[in-house]
C-alpha cells in the first residue's frame, strides 16, 4: 500500500470514523431534544453519568466494557428521578434543578476520580473532558483482500464498534417509537390520554441520551457530547418545519460537521504551518458552532440573509404603494406641482422610497412630466385600490369599532398594505353607491 | 488491581488536627485558603439568589464553561508577545471577556435563529467550551510546559490560593453585595413580574446585564478554588437550598450567604485533611449535604413537613366524612340513633378507625357498649358539613348546570373548605335562583340526589 494512505488509514481513518458515528448518533437523538426543549437536559445527563463511568471503571477495570453501560445507563435514569423529584417536591424551577443535580453528581464523579488515581487506578480525568479519539490507531494489512478477515476486523479499535452498537440502537429505538415520540414531543396530555404514557418515553428518552453519551464518552469526552447532540439538530431546523426532513438533514449535517471538524483538526495547522494538530474534540465542536451560525446566516426563508432581504422587498413593496396613494390624493386636490423630493420624503424618504420610484417608472405606472411627477393609467388603477381599501378602513374603524376620527389614519395606512380583495370586499357596506369616509373625503369605486 | 480498591492508603485525621484546622490554626496557607472559600462560597450564595429568582441558573452554567476559551486565549497572547502567560490577573481579564461574550452570543441566537433559550445556552456552553479545548491543545504545543497551570482552573486548585486572593474574594464579595442591595427591589419586581416592570420604565435588559456581569466576576475570581465546572453549583445550591426555608427574599439571601459559607469553610477544611480530596468537590458535596438536609427538614416546604401535613389533611377529610355520613345514615332511617360498632368496622379502614378514636378523643362521638353515637356537638359539625356539603350542590346544580348525579364527588371535597363568608356568598347566590329557595329554608337542606343506593356502594363513612 502505497505510503501516505497507510499512514492515512492506520492514524486518520477510524477516528474519523468514530467521529461520524458520535455526531450521527447524538446528533439522531438530538432531533427530540430540541423539539422538547430539553437541549439542557443533554448538559445534565453528560455531567452526571461521570460518577457512574467511573464506577463502572473501577468495577470492571477496563474502559472499554459492557459495565460501563449499565452504569451510564443507571446513572442516566437516575438523573431523571432526581431532577423530576428536585424539581415537583422541592418545587424549583427546571433549570435550577437540573444544576443542583448534574453539579452535585460531577463532583461526586471528581472525587471518586480522584480516589481511584490515589489507588494507582489509570483513569484520567482529561479524557473524560476530551475524549482521546486520536488514540484510535489501527494498522490495517498491506493487502486489500485482507481487510475482511475477521482477524483484522478485531483489531479494529473497539470503540467503533461500541459507536455501531449505540447507532443501531438509537436507531432502532427512533424507528419503533416514531410515533410515540413525535406525540409526547407535541402534545403529552393527548400522548397520555392514548395510553401512552409520556412519563416512561421521557424516562426511555433520556435512557437513550445517557447510553449515547457514554459511548461518545471516550471519542470526544463529555462536554463536547452536548455540541454534538444539538448542533445538528439545530442547524436542520432552519431548513424545514417537517420533523422527518429534520431527521435527515440533521444527518447530513452531522456527517459534515465530524469530516470538516477533523479536517480542521487535523490538517489545518499543518497547512498553516504548524507541526502539531488540534484537539480533535476541539476542533469538531468549532466546526458544530461554524455549521450552526452558516445556517442561522443563508437558510432560505428562516435564515438571517434570507429574513433581511424579504423585510427589504416589503419594504420596498409598502413604499411604492404609498407612492401611487400619495400621487393620487395630490391630484384630488389638484396639486401637480409638487416637488420629487418631497413626495419622496412624503412616503419615508431614503434609499427605499428612491427605490420605490425607480421600480415605478419601471414599470411604467409613474412618468415625469416635466419636473414633476405623475400617475399613468394603470398606477392610478392601484392607487385608486390602496386608497378605497384606506378609506374603507377608516369607515369601518370608526362605525364598527367607535374609534374617534383622529386615531383612524394610522391603523387605516397599516392595514391598507395587507388586505387582501375578499376582506376589502367584506369592508364594504351593502347596498351603497357613493361611499364617504369619516373625514368626508369620496370612497373611489372598484375599477 | 482490584486491591486497589480496598486498601485504603491515608489515615484519617487525629481529633486534635480537626480541631486545629476548624478553628483556624493549622497554619497560614490553610487559613487563607479557608478565608477565601468561604468569602467566595459567601458571594456565590448572595449572587445565587438572584440568580435562581431571575431563573437564570444555566445561563451560569454557559458563563463558567465559556471562561476558556479567554482565559486559554489570554495565554496565548501573552506567550506571543514573549512574556510567560502566568500574569493571573490578565488571564482572568481574558476570562471575564470571553465570558462576557458568551451573554452576547446567547442573546443573539436567541434573537436571530430558530433556537429557543435552553437550544441557545447549549450551544454557546458547547461550542465555547470546545474552543477552549482546541485552544488548550495548541497551547500545549506552542509553549513548552509553560501552559501546565491553565488545566487547573477547569478543576480548581486551591493550594496555590494566596492571601492576595483572598483580598480579593473578599473585595469582590463587598462589591457584589453593595450592587445587589442597591438594585434588590428593582430586580425583585423583575423578577416576580416582569411585565409589570417593563412598563414602569425598568430598563430589564440592564438589570440582568448588571446580574450577569456580577456573576462573570464572581465565577473569575472563583476559578482557581472550585475550577470552572463546579461555579455553577456554589451558585446554585446555597441558594436552592435557602429557597426551601423562607418565602420572604431578604431572608432568603441571608441563609443563602451563610449556607454558601458554610460550604466554602468546611469544605476547604475537610479537604485540607483528608488527602486527595479534591476541595471543589468537597466544597460542592458539603452544600450538596446542606441541600438534602433543607430538602426534607425544612418546615412547611421540606418534604417530611409536607407529608406530615398532607396525613394531618387527611385525618381531618375522614373525620368530617364519618360525621357527615352518620348524619345522612339518621336522615334516611329516622329511627337510627346509634350505629354497631361491627357494623362500622366491617367496612371501615385503619385510617377510619383511628378517626373514630380521635373523633371520640374531640367529644363529637360517644361509645355505648357495642355502639358509637353523635354527641351534641359532633351533630352541629355534621349538620354544618351536610349543609355546606348540599348548598355546593345546589350552587353546582344551578349555576354550573350539572346534573344532579354529578355534583356529590365535587362536593364531597369542598365541603371541608368552605368557611363561613364563602357560605354566605353560596347562600346569597341561591337566594338569587327561585328553584334554590327550598334549599336556603331549612338547617340542613334535602338532598339533591337519593342517599341511600349510594349507601350501600360505598360503606358509611364515605359519602
Amino acid at each position: 500500500m502505497d505510503e501516505t494512505l497507510y499512514r492515512l488509514v492506520s492514524i486518520d481513518l477510524w477516528p474519523l470514523v468514530a467521529g461520524v458515528l458520535v455526531a450521527v448518533t447524538c446528533g439522531l437523538i438530538g432531533n427530540f431534544l430540541l423539539l422538547r426543549k430539553m437541549s439542557l437536559m443533554g448538559d445534565a445527563i453528560s455531567h452526571s453519568v461521570v460518577p457512574g463511568i467511573v464506577a463502572a471503571f473501577l468495577i470492571a477495570n477496563s474502559r472499554t466494557s459492557w459495565i460501563i453501560f449499565v452504569g451510564a445507563a443507571v446513572a442516566g435514569v437516575l438523573t431523571t428521578i432526581l431532577v423530576e423529584t428536585v424539581r415537583r417536591l422541592g418545587r424549583l424551577e427546571a433549570g435550577a434543578a437540573m444544576g443542583v443535580v448534574f453539579s452535585i453528581l460531577f463532583a461526586l464523579g471528581i472525587l471518586m476520580m480522584e480516589q481511584a488515581a490515589a489507588r494507582h487506578v489509570d483513569l484520567d480525568a482529561d479524557c473524560l473532558l476530551h475524549g482521546q479519539i486520536e488514540t484510535l490507531i489501527w494498522f490495517p494489512p498491506n493487502d486489500l483482500g485482507q481487510w475482511l478477515k475477521p482477524a483484522t476486523l478485531s483489531m479494529v479499535p473497539n470503540e467503533v464498534y461500541i459507536l455501531l452498537f449505540t447507532l443501531v440502537a438509537v436507531a432502532l429505538f427512533i424507528k419503533i417509537f416514531f410515533k410515540e415520540l413525535t406525540l409526547s414531543s407535541f402534545d403529552a396530555a393527548l400522548c397520555d390520554a392514548l395510553g401512552f404514557s409520556a412519563k416512561r418515553i421521557h424516562y426511555l428518552l433520556m435512557t437513550m441520551v445517557a447510553l449515547c453519551v457514554v459511548a461518545s464518552f471516550f471519542s470526544v469526552g463529555s462536554i463536547l457530547v452536548i455540541a454534538m447532540l444539538i448542533c445538528p439538530a439545530a442547524c436542520a431546523r432552519h431548513f424545514t418545519d417537517r420533523l422527518r426532513t429534520q431527521i435527515l438533514l440533521s444527518l447530513v449535517f452531522a456527517v459534515g460537521i465530524a469530516v470538516g471538524g477533523y479536517a480542521l483538526g487535523a490538517f489545518l495547522p499543518q497547512q498553516l504551518g504548524y507541526a502539531h494538530s488540534i484537539s480533535i474534540s476541539g476542533s469538531m465542536s468549532v466546526m458544530a458552532g461554524l455549521f450552526l451560525g452558516g445556517s442561522v446566516l443563508v437558510a432560505p426563508q428562516y435564515g438571517w440573509v434570507a429574513k433581511a432581504l424579504a423585510q427589504n422587498r416589503f419594504e420596498l413593496r409598502v413604499a411604492e404603494d404609498d407612492l401611487y396613494g400619495f400621487l393620487y390624493r395630490l391630484e384630488e386636490v389638484q396639486k401637480t406641482d409638487m416637488a420629487t423630493q418631497v413626495i419622496l420624503d412624503g412616503i419615508g424618504g431614503g434609499r427605499v422610497a428612491r427605490k420605490a420610484l425607480q421600480v415605478a417608472m419601471g414599470k411604467g405606472w409613474v412618468v415625469r412630466s416635466g419636473k414633476f411627477l405623475a400617475l399613468t393609467d394603470e398606477g392610478r388603477k392601484r392607487a385608486k385600490t390602496m386608497v378605497r381599501t384606506h378609506r374603507l378602513w377608516e369607515r369601518f374603524l370608526n362605525r364598527e369599532l367607535g374609534l374617534p376620527t383622529d386615531h383612524l389614519h394610522i391603523p387605516a395606512e397599516r392595514l391598507e398594505h395587507f388586505t387582501t380583495q375578499k376582506v376589502a370586499h367584506a369592508l364594504v357596506p351593502q347596498g351603497s353607491d357613493s361611499l364617504e369616509d369619516p373625514h368626508g373625503k369620496p370612497i373611489p369605486d372598484q375599477d | 488491581m482490584a486491591s486497589g480498591l480496598t486498601e485504603v492508603g491515608f489515615s484519617w485525621p487525629s481529633w486534635a488536627e480537626f480541631f486545629n484546622a476548624l478553628t483556624l490554626r493549622a497554619g497560614f496557607n490553610a487559613r487563607v485558603v479557608t478565608l477565601g472559600t468561604t468569602l467566595l462560597g459567601s458571594a456565590s450564595g448572595l449572587l445565587g439568589t438572584f440568580i435562581l429568582l431571575r431563573k437564570k441558573a444555566l445561563v451560569s452554567d454557559a458563563l463558567s464553561h465559556a471562561c476558556l476559551p479567554g482565559l486559554v486565549a489570554a495565554f496565548l497572547i501573552a506567550n506571543g508577545f514573549g512574556f510567560s502567560g502566568k500574569s493571573l490577573s490578565w488571564l482572568l481579564a481574558g476570562a471575564a471577556f470571553s465570558s462576557l461574550l458568551a451573554v452576547l452570543f446567547i442573546q443573539l441566537v436567541i434573537r436571530f435563529s430558530r433556537l429557543k433559550d435552553d437550544a441557545a445556552i447549549a450551544v454557546v456552553l458547547s461550542v465555547s467550551f470546545g474552543l477552549g479545548i482546541a485552544l488548550m491543545s495548541v497551547a500545549q504545543s506552542v509553549s513548552s510546559g509553560n501552559q501546565g497551570g491553565l488545566a487547573h482552573f477547569i478543576y480548581g486548585q486551591t493550594a496555590a490560593m494566596q492571601f492576595h486572593d483572598a483580598l480579593v474574594m473578599g473585595g469582590v464579595t463587598l462589591f457584589a453585595a453593595v450592587v445587589l442591595g442597591l438594585l434588590s427591589k428593582e430586580l425583585c419586581l423583575v423578577a416576580f413580574d416582569e411585565d409589570f416592570a417593563r412598563l414602569q420604565g425598568k430598563p430589564i435588559a440592564v438589570l440582568d446585564f448588571f446580574l450577569l456581569g456580577l456573576t462573570v466576576l464572581v465565577t473569575v475570581v472563583g476559578l482557581q478554588a472550585v475550577g470552572l465546572i463546579l461555579m455553577i453549583a456554589l451558585l446554585v445550591i446555597p441558594a436552592a437550598a435557602a429557597r426551601f426555608w423562607t418565602e420572604r427574599l431578604k431572608i432568603m439571601v441571608w441563609i443563602s450567604l451563610g449556607f454558601g459559607a458554610v460550604s466554602g469553610y468546611l469544605g476547604s477544611i475537610a479537604s485540607a485533611l483528608l488527602p486527595r480530596f479534591p476541595a471543589g468537590s468537597v466544597i460542592v458535596l458539603v452544600s450538596g449535604v446542606l441541600f438534602l438536609l433543607s430538602f426534607l427538614f425544612a418546615p412547611k416546604r421540606g418534604w417530611i413537613a409536607a407529608m406530615v401535613q398532607n396525613f394531618r389533611t387527611r385525618l381531618f377529610i375522614t373525620q368530617d366524612h364519618i360525621l357527615r355520613g352518620f348524619f345522612e345514615e339518621m336522615e334516611f332511617n329516622a329511627d337510627l340513633k346509634t350505629l354497631k360498632m361491627h357494623t362500622f368496622f366491617k367496612h371501615a379502614t385503619r385510617l377510619d378507625r383511628v378517626c373514630l378514636y380521635l373523633l371520640q378523643w374531640r367529644g363529637q362521638v360517644r361509645r355505648e357498649l357495642d355502639a358509637w353515637s353523635l354527641t351534641d356537638a359532633g351533630t352541629a359539625q355534621a349538620k354544618r358539613l351536610t349543609r355546606n356539603h348540599r348548598l355546593w350542590e345546589e350552587f353546582l346544580i344551578h349555576y354550573a348546570d350539572l346534573a344532579a348525579s354529578h355534583v356529590d364527588r365535587s362536593a364531597d371535597m369542598v365541603e371541608h373548605s368552605l368557611s363561613p363568608d364563602v357560605v354566605e356568598i353560596l347562600e346569597k347566590a341561591l337566594a338569587e335562583k327561585d328553584q334554590a329557595q327550598a334549599a336556603l329554608a331549612s338547617e340542613v337542606p334535602g338532598s339533591v340526589h337519593p342517599l341511600g343506593e349510594k349507601k350501600s356502594e360505598q360503606g358509611p363513612s364515605h359519602g
